[in-house]
């Protein structure tokens, strides 16, 4: 049995032919969409290095069937930045070396996209760490990422600022 | 993971229909469901898929002062509504401290309530294990017990509930909405869950078919707002399962105390409510003594199921600190490490 679905990913539409129930939404992306960004560290949702949004919300791809998510909308690190115009988020972790072998480093930045979308972090770094703990380093390069999270939450929060 | 027959339920009543045959499991986010199908640990025949279902996502504040949750609510969507924030803060307090804000934005509140043990054993296809295969035996038995149970356990069984989320609700008297093969019917969650007994396989009292629609507080949970905390002791301070929690709830009467609602997680395979203590409380004075008066009582029928006996002193200490900080009053601001027994709220607020 085929299933029909329809999915926008990165602001585009697209409709996909599932013949498997069991493709989760990490796999979709991965194998069947080339979108390699996003990666399978533990497949249990245990590392968080297969973060994307779903509906504007930071979940882990690799717990969620595609086939459940018809109509949804995916955004992946692929889908970030305006063309050569890195997010802020991408632009602070490179400015404060949050990352080093860079595998965890795309969950890092979706998670941390979620987090500032949630708002609940403020300026905290204990918030911003807890908020983060669903993203695992193996590099511990966690000091970094807590002070890429604060820069590029306090940029996000002055642009939101001056466009209001 | 298995292969299944995918079903995407309309209404509840085909929902129900569709999930009571044998073999066949609901579907709603998956977060624990497909953890465990990777694993090889449960192989439904047929998922039936409930998140489209009309309806279930909504918070309701009711005209009694109650609140009603749908079952497909997600955990982070409870915690982060304001009013239900404020009327039962350790229910949401509870709610942030589990799993990942991934995992809560995934996960629904029905799904919470379901979520199977995390015994390691009863996750490792080659330890035996009693609640996957009947009869098998239980290799958690002198193995590492760490977050196993002190309450209610049995030889075949002493694994734990891992929900924070259930047990402030167990404490709170919630309610379960069920529609099932012969209709609707409500059963307090406390009763949802079985002890091990003999049949550790048999977790739950739902029948095939059975649907959680939604969730209830009863108007008198809100009485505790002003004084209600949940604290969980775990290996690590974020993203792990309780070693011990303690969910206190207490409505003061002057200067004493007028009723206390206490529920421990983490020591027995259901949220384990602890009337004893909650009777030692009723009508004394908000005093250490007492708190420790009521740990006693919460703990006296505790008994270690291996090398385990420091979680029973361990849920007596926590106690009286959730007693003494429900005490104190629950605070303005969610703390930034929900639940941490070890960060002082002050510092934080």
């Amino acid at each position: 049995m085929t299933f029909h679905l329809t999915l926008t990913v990165n602001g585009e539409s697209r409709a996909i032919d599932l013949d498997d129930p069991r493709v989760t939404l990490l796999d979709l992306l991965r194998e069947r969409l080339g979108l390699t960004g996003s990666k399978k560290g533990c497949d249990r949702g245990q590392c968080g290095a297969c973060t994307v949004l779903v509906n504007g919300r930071r979940v882990n791809a690799c717990l969620a069937l595609a086939v459940s998510l018809d109509g949804a909308e995916i955004l992946t690190i692929e889908g970030l930045a305006r063309g050569e115009q890195l997010h802020p988020v991408q632009a602070a972790f490179i400015e404060h070396d949050g990352f080093q072998c860079g595998f965890c480093t795309p969950g890092q930045i979706m998670s941390a996209v979620g987090l500032i979308r949630e708002g609940h972090a403020g300026d905290d770094p204990e918030r911003i760490r807890e908020g983060m703990s669903g993203n695992l380093c193996r590099c511990g390069a966690y000091i970094g990422i807590t002070q890429a999270v604060l820069e590029a939450q306090a940029r996000l929060s002055a642009e939101q600022g001056e466009a209001a | 993971m298995n292969r299944f027959d995918y079903v995407r339920a309309g209404s509840v009543a085909e929902a129900v229909a569709a999930a009571a045959e044998p073999g066949a499991a609901y579907l709603a986010a998956g977060t624990n469901l497909l953890d465990l199908m990777k694993g090889g640990l449960t192989r439904p025949g047929r998922l039936v898929d409930v998140t489209h279902l009309p309806g279930l996502d909504r918070i309701e504040h009711l005209p009694d002062g109650g609140v009603r949750i749908g079952a497909l609510v997600r955990n982070s969507d409870l915690a982060y509504d304001a009013g239900f924030a404020k009327a039962h803060p350790a229910v949401a307090e509870a709610l942030l401290s589990g799993a990942s804000a991934q995992l809560r934005n995934a996960a629904t509140v029905a799904g919470n309530l379901l979520q199977r043990t995390r015994c390691p054993y009863f996750y490792d296809p080659a330890s035996a294990c009693n609640k996957r295969d009947p009869g098998a035996g239980c290799d958690a038995r002198g193995g590492e017990t760490r977050l196993h149970a002190v309450l209610g356990w049995s030889e075949h069984c002493i694994a734990t509930h891992p929900s924070d989320f259930c047990v402030p609700l167990v404490s709170l008297d919630a309610v379960l909405e069920i529609e099932g093969r012969a209709g609707a019917r409500e059963v307090p969650l406390e009763a949802l869950y079985r002890l091990p007994d003999d049949r550790p396989d048999r977790e739950t009292v739902l029948e095939p078919g059975d649907l959680i629609v939604a969730l209830r507080l009863p108007p008198q949970a809100a009485a505790f707002a002003g004084h209600s905390r949940y604290l969980k002791v775990r290996d690590r301070t974020s993203y792990a399962f309780a070693v011990v929690s303690v969910a206190a709830s207490l409505r003061l009467d002057g200067g004493g105390i007028g009723e206390a609602r206490i529920a421990l997680g983490g020591v027995a395979l259901k949220p384990w409510r602890a009337r004893a203590a909650e009777a030692v409380l009723a009508g004394a004075e908000p005093s250490e003594a007492n708190f420790r008066a009521a740990a006693d009582a919460a703990l006296t029928d505790a008994r270690p199921s291996g090398d385990n006996a420091f979680k029973i002193e361990l849920a007596r200490r926590l106690i009286v600190r959730t007693l003494a900080r429900a005490a104190a009053g629950t605070p303005d601001r969610m703390p930034a490490l929900p639940a941490s027994a070890f960060s002082g709220d002050a510092l934080h607020a």
